[in-house]
């Protein structure tokens, strides 16, 4: 869709799975598009702080662009539903009028021409400048389709300048005058329709198809002179060339100038002899010759047609058998045709498919083309399912393997596990108490809790001698106490005199400390989760598998019937289309075959007038 | 006889081409548009069942997309769990018109892609669309990446660039984005972003 621009590239892009999802689109892999569109959407909208994400700086592109993705794989109903959903979202004037105009679009192209009304009916305040014009455009055509033609006019006569659209403007221009009755406006229009400037290949169609309709339109008038200047503006080569020079004939041989109907007639009658006005052709030239009296040739000429319908109805008719066998069907599938956008154009050329020989027109509708890209999208559906069918099995083999693998291992890991875990609560435990002390001896000094395990031992000695000599009163127990006490003094000085060396350095163990622990648990949740991984590597999928499966054999079911059905119908239209061909090409040849024996008449009364005289 | 016919035809023509097919060029208000033949008329019971089945073929598909998105993220739980799993995308400079042939990844010195790349990829990659060239487990820690990038400039000069990286992978899923430039383009041929 040209108006899904690609919002970044490179340095610009922030997201990198809507950036995945561009570049299968680019591609024409709407389905894997779609998909990680979808899962990265549905993601972000289960943030929740969804403006941290990446995708928050695209994310009105993202909405959009799934809906385009939609689209183009031919989900009109999800598109708009996705569209709907933007539209009441709570979102700036700009993105709800550009949502709106993406609503309408869809709803045009699917018919709903009220709905598609009501749509553009929504946007209010600013329209982003990238699509003013195309809303516009929109809205004419929603008129044209509605027989509103005099409002279609108005809007289209404010397009007039826009450059994108001028061919496609100017020639609709043309037809809604005509609708609205002003024939003469609507001539004039086409006439400038028809001589605008134009390089690339769709406005070079618009422009010869606008000099086909307003030569048919003055042809139509009586006006066959200028029907004929204007039909020779259709390029030779062009899409509507054919149409155009059977008409510039038509409209010489109205004026009775036949020698010169004969120079487009006869240019037309060498072209690809599938084409309804080359097949005509085969009819008109010697139709002209019988007109200028000149029997033989036209004798010739239609001896020639005669011949060109048959071998085409032989043609036709292969092709039916060849629809009838499912030839038509299995080309469709084919790798290379399928290669790019233009393949239902280039079906035709398909070696050993005579069967899409006649089916060009049927393929220039809409809904066969839809039905055509549906058979096709349900066979790579069909693919698809059948991969995945092999893809369960092969994650139910991974199951069994890992639970064949880490099932005998798990216990005994488990329980030297439990062993490791609880020796090391019990260490982190005491790894807490210490810090607790240290952080409360930072305020409330406690020397003793300081003290080394030889100063707690002498400290408990001297207070083991002193409760002995509590009770004696001797003046020996006397100088034993006043040496416990002096020995208790030494050990109370060193302690508090030292107090912040010990406890600095009592940080710098706990810190120590710390690292190892932090190193420590780091490696206990490290083991804690490939633990579980292992675990996860194969508990919990069998009911997801099943389920699965099951929805894949459905899904496949489903496909298998609707392809089956959408085969039989595109094969019955075929064959309804090639019939109608045959009944057509067989009414010409009985008209080749009258055309023959009346100029094989016509020349032998001349010739006996001749001889009479 | 044949006048009669013929001006039957040409006022058909001028109906058909104004109305029904309006459907094509100058019915679609914008190129890439695609509308249905006879907006004026009813459809036809084949058109009807054409649409009928359109509808049930939208559902189907509807269907398969949601198995597809449940089915990759089981396999991205049982392939690439989110403690190792590491995805490498492949991005261009924007604006960079050299032609990207082959990317080559190395992770710890083990080859672990080597993408060729067709002239679809190549323009996608040009019009700002990222591939996810690589997606694959590593324990948590550093690790060595090294890319080799063969292309062509556009005087149709081959030209080869390697570079080194170190990327850091830590219990969350690792993302690594590599975008590439030609030489002259006068940036960094390969940078390295992670998320």
């Amino acid at each position: 869709m040209g108006l899904a621009a690609h919002p970044a590239s490179g340095e610009d892009l922030r997201d990198l799975f809507f950036g995945e999802a561009l570049y299968h689109a680019d591609q024409g892999q709407y389905f894997e598009a779609i998909q990680r569109l979808d899962t990265e959407l549905a993601q972000y909208h289960r943030l929740d702080q969804p403006e941290l994400d990446t995708l928050h700086y695209h994310v009105n592109e993202a909405e959009f662009s799934v809906g385009d993705f939609e689209l183009d794989y031919r989900m009109h109903y999800r598109a708009g539903r996705a569209i709907k959903r933007v539209l009441e979202g709570s979102v700036d004037d700009a993105v709800r009028n550009e949502a709106a105009f993406r609503l309408a679009r869809i709803h045009f192209q699917k018919d709903q021409l009220d709905d598609a009304l009501q749509a553009l009916g929504r946007i209010r305040g600013p329209v982003p400048e990238k699509i003013r014009n195309d809303v516009e455009f929109l809205r004419a055509n929603i008129y044209m389709a509605t027989n509103r033609s005099g409002e279609a006019v108005e809007v289209l006569g404010h397009l007039q300048n826009n450059k994108s659209l001028a061919g496609f403007v100017s020639y609709n221009l043309g037809i809604a005058l005509l609708q609205a009755g002003r024939q003469k406006e609507a001539i004039d229009q086409l006439d400038k329709a028809g001589q605008l400037a134009a390089d690339d290949p769709a406005a070079l169609a618009i422009r010869d198809k606008s000099n086909l309709v307003l030569g048919a339109l003055l042809f139509e008038a009586g006006n066959f002179e200028r029907a004929k200047q204007t039909l020779d503006r259709v390029r030779l080569e062009g899409p509507f060339s054919n149409q155009a020079l059977l008409r510039a004939g038509w409209a010489e041989a109205s004026t009775q100038q036949y020698d010169r109907a004969l120079v487009p007639w006869n240019i037309l009658a060498t072209r690809e002899p599938t084409d309804v006005a080359v097949q005509e052709a085969m009819l008109t030239v010697p139709h002209a010759y019988a007109s200028l009296k000149l029997y033989g040739r036209s004798a010739l000429m239609y001896g020639r047609a005669l011949e060109l319908y048959s071998t085409q109805i032989a043609k036709v008719d292969a092709s039916i058998s060849s629809v009838q066998e499912g030839r038509f069907l299995k080309a469709l599938i084919r790798e290379e045709s399928r290669e790019d956008q233009s393949w239902v154009i280039r079906l035709r050329s398909l070696p050993g498919a005579p069967e899409t020989y006649y089916l060009m027109e049927l393929m220039a509708s809409h809904d066969f083309q839809t039905a055509l890209h549906n058979y096709l999208d349900l066979e790579d559906l069909r693919s698809k399912l059948m991969a995945w069918e092999t893809s369960l099995d092969a994650f139910d083999d991974i199951i069994r393997l890992r639970k064949q693998n880490f099932e005998p291992l798990l216990p005994v890991v488990d329980a030297q596990f439990q062993d490791l875990d609880s020796r090391m609560r019990l260490r982190l435990e005491q790894h807490k108490h210490l810090a607790e002390r240290l952080q409360t001896m930072l305020t409330a000094p406690r020397p003793d809790y300081l003290a080394t395990a030889d100063e707690r031992a002498t400290g408990e000695r001297i207070a083991l001698i002193e409760k002995k000599l509590e009770h004696s009163d001797s003046a020996e127990s006397l100088a034993f106490r006043q040496r416990a006490a002096r020995l208790q003094g030494v050990l109370t000085w060193r302690l508090e005199t030292e107090y912040q060396n010990r406890l600095t350095a009592a940080y710098e163990h706990l810190n120590e400390l710390n690292r190892q622990v932090d190193g420590l648990t780091r490696q206990y949740d490290a083991f804690v989760r490939t633990r579980q991984a292992a675990t996860h590597s194969y508990v919990g999928y069998d009911t997801q598998i099943a389920q699965l499966r099951e929805r894949a054999r459905r899904a496949l079911e489903r496909v298998d019937t609707l392809m089956a059905r959408q085969g039989h119908m595109i094969e019955t239209v075929a064959i309804n289309q090639l019939q109608a061909r045959r009944e057509r090409l067989v009414a010409q040849q009985t008209q080749a075959r009258y055309g023959v024996a009346d100029s094989y008449d016509r020349t032998a009364r001349v010739q006996s007038g001749a001889e009479g005289h | 006889m044949r006048n009669t016919t013929h001006w039957w035809f040409v006022i058909g023509l001028v109906l058909a081409l104004s109305f029904a097919a309006f459907g094509r060029l100058e019915g679609a208000p914008l190129p890439e548009d695609k509308k249905t033949d006879g907006k004026h008329t009813d459809a036809t019971a084949e058109q009807q069942q054409m649409r009928g089945l359109d509808e049930q073929v939208q559902e189907v598909k509807s269907d398969v997309l949601s198995i597809s998105a449940e089915l990759n993220q089981l396999e991205e739980k049982l392939l690439y769990p989110s403690g190792t799993q590491v995805a490498i995308f492949v991005a261009l400079a924007k604006g960079d018109q050299m032609r990207l042939d082959a990317v080559r990844l190395e992770i710890d010195g083990q080859l672990v892609a080597h993408y060729i790349y067709s002239a679809k990829e190549l323009e996608a990659l040009r019009r700002g669309g990222v591939q996810r060239i690589y997606v694959g487990n590593v324990a948590t820690g550093d690790h060595q990446l090294n890319v080799v990038i063969d292309g062509k400039l556009r005087a149709g000069t081959d030209f080869s660039r390697t570079e080194h990286f170190t990327f850091h992978k830590e219990v969350k899923p690792k993302l690594v984005e590599l975008t590439m430039s030609g030489p002259e383009s006068g940036k960094t041929p390969i940078t390295i972003g992670e998320l």
